[in-house]
């Protein structure tokens, strides 16, 4: 799982019938100081998360079938809380 | 699941059964603006009639396979959605 904040929504009519209905929101990895940083990457919600709020996105598609309680299918990047506060050093 | 551009087709007559009907194309990673990342060009399952210089997205790893309706297949990458639009926010580091 890795922090993220999210930036936007992406907004797809034509897709694969698994991911029929989902929220799908643009997530932007934290930054890690003297590393690149990732480019934005598409992520389902489940947990009603909205533009700007701090998350913690789960990349694996056993974490995404059971979170979002549905069969394996082609999801492994899901949104799976909303982050109120981290303690310590990232 | 990441933004891609679709650059082109890959003809395979011999191929795996499980890919039987299905398209192979070829596409360059982008980020969010559709500009292309320093990542390698993919061969990646279509599953949504991606058409060229569309910008989709596509998910990696064992995930791809299951996008099949036979998930015994060697796929590690397939296209998912085609992008209609994508409103980014700019959000203020807090």
């Amino acid at each position: 799982m890795f922090l993220a904040r999210v930036v936007g929504e992406v907004v797809a009519t034509i897709k694969h019938p698994h991911l029929a209905a989902q929220k799908l929101l643009l997530v932007r990895q934290e930054p890690t100081p003297g590393r690149p940083q990732p480019p934005a990457v598409i992520a389902v919600d489940s947990v009603d998360a909205g533009i700007g709020d701090r998350v913690l996105v789960a990349d694996e598609g056993n974490s995404a079938a059971q979170v979002l309680r549905k069969p394996r299918g082609p999801v492994r990047t899901v949104i799976v809380g909303i982050v109120d506060e981290t303690v310590g050093d990232a | 699941m990441n933004f891609a551009r679709v650059v082109g087709t890959v003809v395979c007559t011999e191929k795996v059964r499980a890919w039987k009907g299905s398209r192979l194309l070829l596409v360059q990673p982008t980020d969010s603006a559709g500009e292309p990342t320093p990542a390698r060009p993919l061969a990646a399952v279509d599953l949504v009639s991606a058409a060229p210089g569309q910008l989709v997205f596509y998910v990696r790893g064992r995930e791809a396979a299951t996008a099949l309706a036979d998930p015994e297949n060697p796929a590690d990458a397939a296209i998912v959605g085609l992008v209609d639009h994508v409103r980014e926010t700019p959000v203020g580091a807090r």
